[in-house]
């Protein structure tokens, strides 16, 4: 069973200002599970986008060999009809058409476009068998649970006759009980010659079924460890081993009294009201202190932060938001900004940014009080306030009536941290603050951070980057699955520290989930 | 502790006036699309186009539409759109004539009873798109059928009028000439709107020099001298020209000092205040407006009462016109009004979009439809043409943002 089915060599993919793999091997066995581990950012999406032909041959450089012959996908359709299927993160069902219609979508069975409505149902039925799900073939996706739509994702797959099926973080949102079916089919599926690669960050779990763990560290690989090697302790050194060198600007912390405090903050999802997303949340910042909430991605800390900022995510929202010792009325964007509190968002595109309009409007749109009297805009004014933070945050554009859409990652950033600091907040939550952009806007951005602690005010920075916490903060949080699961000063903190309260944690709230489902 | 990295001190943004002319393509090549339709249908129409009564004519004839126009871009802007305009001002109009003629209520009452109706109208579709978050066009258009529908109902499927006297005034007054007739070059002249359009067009400098002043005494570059110069010696020379035109016919209709003072404080409320300044915002990005602390529904319900008043408005103009209201009233004035918004560079997407070009391209439009009229072009090839104007004018827009 040693059979090489998969190999790709020296894959080099580079974005405009940035690599992100450089020289990447990974080899499958027939019939293996390998499990491909990093840190956010690391270069695994990237990797299978570039094996699936998301990213078709002429982007990237080096060669991919699948079943003994070399590979030029220009498109997903390419390496579907050579048996490699991915099932993202997000699933790509459509919810209002049945299981039968999703499992065969693109792939009709149909003869001159007439669709076959009786064989597909019933080859439906054979392939739902297949992965253990007990549905009827016309049930609605919308109607299922995510568990089971990954389910009939796997389907889909099979009905592609696929021979290299790559899961990206699929028990990311399932439960213990559905994480472990799926786990138990990927071993079934070994039996049956088909191999898997699995992107996951639950540790445990890849420790449990893989047979080879590959590590991604910053768009390269660092090790491939045989099943017997296999540690939690060496993925974690593999993953995290690196330096902090002098990417952050030094600042001697001045720290007050608390000014901004959470407690017991509970937060539901929008579409699953009965699924609690945060769960008990206490933390607390004081005055001039940089703190950190560390976590993985989907640890809960995006819909923490808007969850208080205003509502803006999440139903059935409990807890208490104080600032200065007083409870404040955050139930509106309105009231927690009049309250002194500011979210720079981590999708500044989305969520940030008037894209169409320029940066003078950008920067007066969450403080118009401040430019104007009685509602009439000075526009004089605004001009003034738009040129003093341009020149003090060091955006780069021709003048402030540049259109801020045209502007450079790191650039647009600028401007949504000038929006917030010209609403003179007390407290600053800054989401990613620099994700997506290059080394030297990163360190102009930790200096803009570092001159507000300065000033006195109380921030807090939810990053994926650990040497960006560990280099940033004054004290961190660790976040994991809706639960605050470790607090510490960042000058005990190390990632491999914090990474290990991530994984014990996650341990620790599955045994909780146990209980509580025990005692229920 | 400061930036190092710190570049070099932002320049002086000195335009010159080829970027200038550039960055204002739109703008400018709006203007002189303008004033190149009407020169070719004054040609065509053997010097028709510019009498003075056709061009009093133009200006009633359109007064509707530009008062839509103007809701209809804060809407559009907004992100949203209004399919029922037409309805609710034939509706409106119809409640008006029942009002006047059946139940012999004054002319005033009526006026102001029905600009409250068109709040509360604009008010029912706006409850179902900013709270409900029902797709906008879903909801005017049963408002266009709704509106619709009520408005022979009420009419009973008859025409109804005429009006009192002073509700006619509304439509089809002049200003009286509180200072006398002036007799220049032989022909006698409205004196009062000569004053009225040379303080107008006085003021409008005043304030183009203060602002360019205020500007220079704080270090930022105006336009160049030049084209602020050309600029306003072209839009004050055609208001001159307009008003000159209407003096010597009866002087100024009351519809266009209802519909000038409309202009002045939708064009002060979109590029001056912060209400306007947040439909923007809004129209760009919904999410990031809601996240700056815009609260955005409140602001679209706003945006659709305003709609269903200036529907309203352009309702009892259009009945005071006709002097009768009849069930085909504001039949079709919808496709009018969101056609000049979009010739006039404002976005589907919202976020983008002028006062002053929506209500050029509501006189582009009113011009192709008054001279090709007199040109006897046929009711057929008069939509035609309109047709690949509006279709025109979107291409233009598209095509200049990807090149830019």
């Amino acid at each position: 069973m040693t059979d090489t089915i998969l190999e790709m060599r020296g894959i080099t993919k580079t974005f405009p200002g940035v690599k992100a793999l450089q020289d990447v091997n990974l080899t499958v066995r027939a019939g293996e599970i390998h499990a491909v581990v990093g840190e956010n950012g690391a270069g695994k999406s990237t990797l299978m986008k570039v094996l699936s032909g998301v990213y078709p041959f002429g982007t990237y450089e080096g060669t991919i060999n699948f079943l003994g012959k070399e590979c030029r996908f220009s498109g997903i359709h390419d390496s579907e009809r050579e048996g490699i299927v991915i099932i993202h993160q997000e699933l790509a069902l459509v919810p209002l058409l049945s299981i039968t219609e999703n499992i065969f979508l693109g792939n009709e069975q149909a003869h001159f476009g007439v669709i076959d409505w009786n064989a597909a149902r019933r080859k439906a039925a054979a392939l739902l068998r297949k992965v253990g799900l007990e549905e009827d073939p016309d049930t609605l996706i919308t109607n299922i649970g995510v568990g089971k739509q990954q389910l009939v994702e796997i389907a889909k797959a099979l009905a592609k006759e696929v021979k290299l099926l790559i899961l990206d973080e699929p028990t990311a949102s399932l439960s213990e009980k559905d994480s472990e079916a799926l786990l138990n089919l990927l071993t079934e599926f070994r039996g049956q010659g088909i191999a898997s690669i699995l992107i996951s960050h639950k540790l445990n779990e890849v420790g449990k079924v893989a047979d080879r763990i590959t590590v991604l560290r910053d768009g390269r690989t660092i090790e491939t460890m045989e099943q017997d090697q296999i540690s939690e302790d060496r993925i974690i050194t593999s993953m995290v081993g690196r330096s902090l060198d002098d990417r952050f600007p030094p600042r001697t912390p001045k720290i007050g009294e608390t000014v901004f405090e959470v407690r017991d903050w509970v937060v539901h999802h929008p579409s699953h009201p009965d699924r609690t997303v945060i769960r008990n949340v206490n933390l607390n910042v004081r005055r001039g202190e940089v703190v950190g909430i560390a976590g993985l991605m989907g640890s809960g800390r995006t819909e923490f932060a808007m969850s208080v900022f205003g509502r803006s995510w999440g139903v059935g929202i409990s807890g208490e938001v104080l600032l200065n010792g007083k409870p404040i009325d955050v139930s509106t964007v309105g009231r927690a900004v009049d309250h002194g509190l500011a979210y720079a968002t981590e999708d500044r595109k989305t969520y940030g940014l008037n894209l169409i309009d320029h940066i003078k409007h950008n920067i007066s749109a969450a403080n118009l009080k401040g430019v104007s009297s009685a509602g009439v805009i000075d526009d004089i004014r605004e001009l003034n306030v738009a040129n003093e933070y341009r020149k003090k945050t060091n955006i780069r554009s021709s003048s402030v009536y540049q259109i801020t859409g045209n502007l450079s990652g790191g650039n647009q950033q600028k401007v949504v941290l000038s929006k917030w600091l010209f609403a003179d907040p007390d407290v600053l939550i800054l989401d990613e603050p620099t994700r997506g952009i290059d080394v030297g806007a990163k360190y102009e951005i930790y200096t803009i951070i570092n001159k507000l602690a300065e000033q006195g005010k109380a921030i807090l920075v939810i990053s994926s980057e650990m040497p960006e916490l560990l280099g940033i903060s004054d004290r961190i949080y660790v976040m994991n699955e809706g639960r605050i699961v470790g607090e510490m000063p960042a000058a005990e903190a190390s990632q491999e520290k914090i990474m290990r309260m991530i994984v014990r944690g996650e341990a620790k709230a599955t045994e909780g989930d146990e209980k509580v489902r025990a005692a229920s | 502790m400061s930036t190092e990295t710190a570049g070099v001190a932002p320049k002086p943004d000195q335009a010159s006036t080829q970027t200038a002319l550039k960055q204002n393509l739109r703008e400018y090549g709006l203007v002189l699309a303008l004033i190149a339709i009407m020169v070719f249908f004054q040609w065509q129409t053997g010097g028709v186009l510019f009498k003075p009564v056709n061009l009093t004519n133009l200006v009633l004839q359109n007064s509707y539409i530009i008062i839509m126009a103007l809701g209809m871009l804060l809407v559009i802007v907004g992100g949203h759109i209004d399919l029922s305009v037409g309805s609710v001002a034939g509706f409106v109009g119809a409640v008006a004539a029942v009002m006047m003629v059946q139940y012999k209520i004054d002319p005033i009452t009526t006026t102001l009873a029905c600009l409250v109706l068109g709040g509360l109208i604009g008010a029912s579709q706006g409850y179902w798109i900013a709270y409900m978050k029902i797709p906008s066009f879903i909801v005017t258009l049963a408002g266009m059928l709704v509106f619709k529908g009520l408005a022979l109902w009420i009419l009973g499927g008859m025409s109804v009028g005429p009006f009192p006297r002073e509700f006619q005034l509304l439509s089809a007054g002049f200003i009286p000439d509180v200072v006398g007739p002036v007799t220049l070059f032989g022909t006698p002249f409205h004196s009062t709107t000569l004053l009225i359009g040379i303080a107008i067009v006085a003021a409008m400098f005043w304030f183009s020099v203060r602002s360019r002043r205020a500007r220079e005494s704080h270090g930022y570059a105006a336009e160049p001298f030049g084209l602020f110069v050309a600029k306003n010696v072209i839009i004050g020379g055609m208001v001159l020209f307009l008003i000159f035109m209407l003096a010597s016919y009866r002087g100024l209709p009351n519809v266009l000092i209802v519909m000038g003072v409309l202009i002045a404080l939708f064009v002060f409320v979109t590029k001056r205040m912060t209400i306007g300044r947040r439909i923007y915002a809004m129209g760009g990005n919904v999410k990031a407006a809601a996240l700056s602390g815009i609260k955005t529904e409140r602001l679209t319900f706003f945006v659709f009462i305003n709609m269903g008043v200036l529907a309203a408005l352009a309702g009892l103009i259009f009945a005071a016109r006709l002097n009768t209201a009849t069930p085909k009233a504001g039949l079709g004035f919808e496709l009018d009004v969101i056609a000049a918004v979009f010739i006039g560079g404002a976005s589907m997407a919202g976020g983008v979009g002028q006062v002053a070009g929506a209500v050029i391209g509501a006189f582009i439009m009113g011009v192709m439809n008054n001279g090709m009229s007199i040109m006897g072009v046929n009711i057929d090839w008069q939509q035609v043409i309109k047709g690949l104007v509006l279709l025109g004018a979107v291409v233009f827009d598209v095509y200049n943002k990807n090149k830019a």
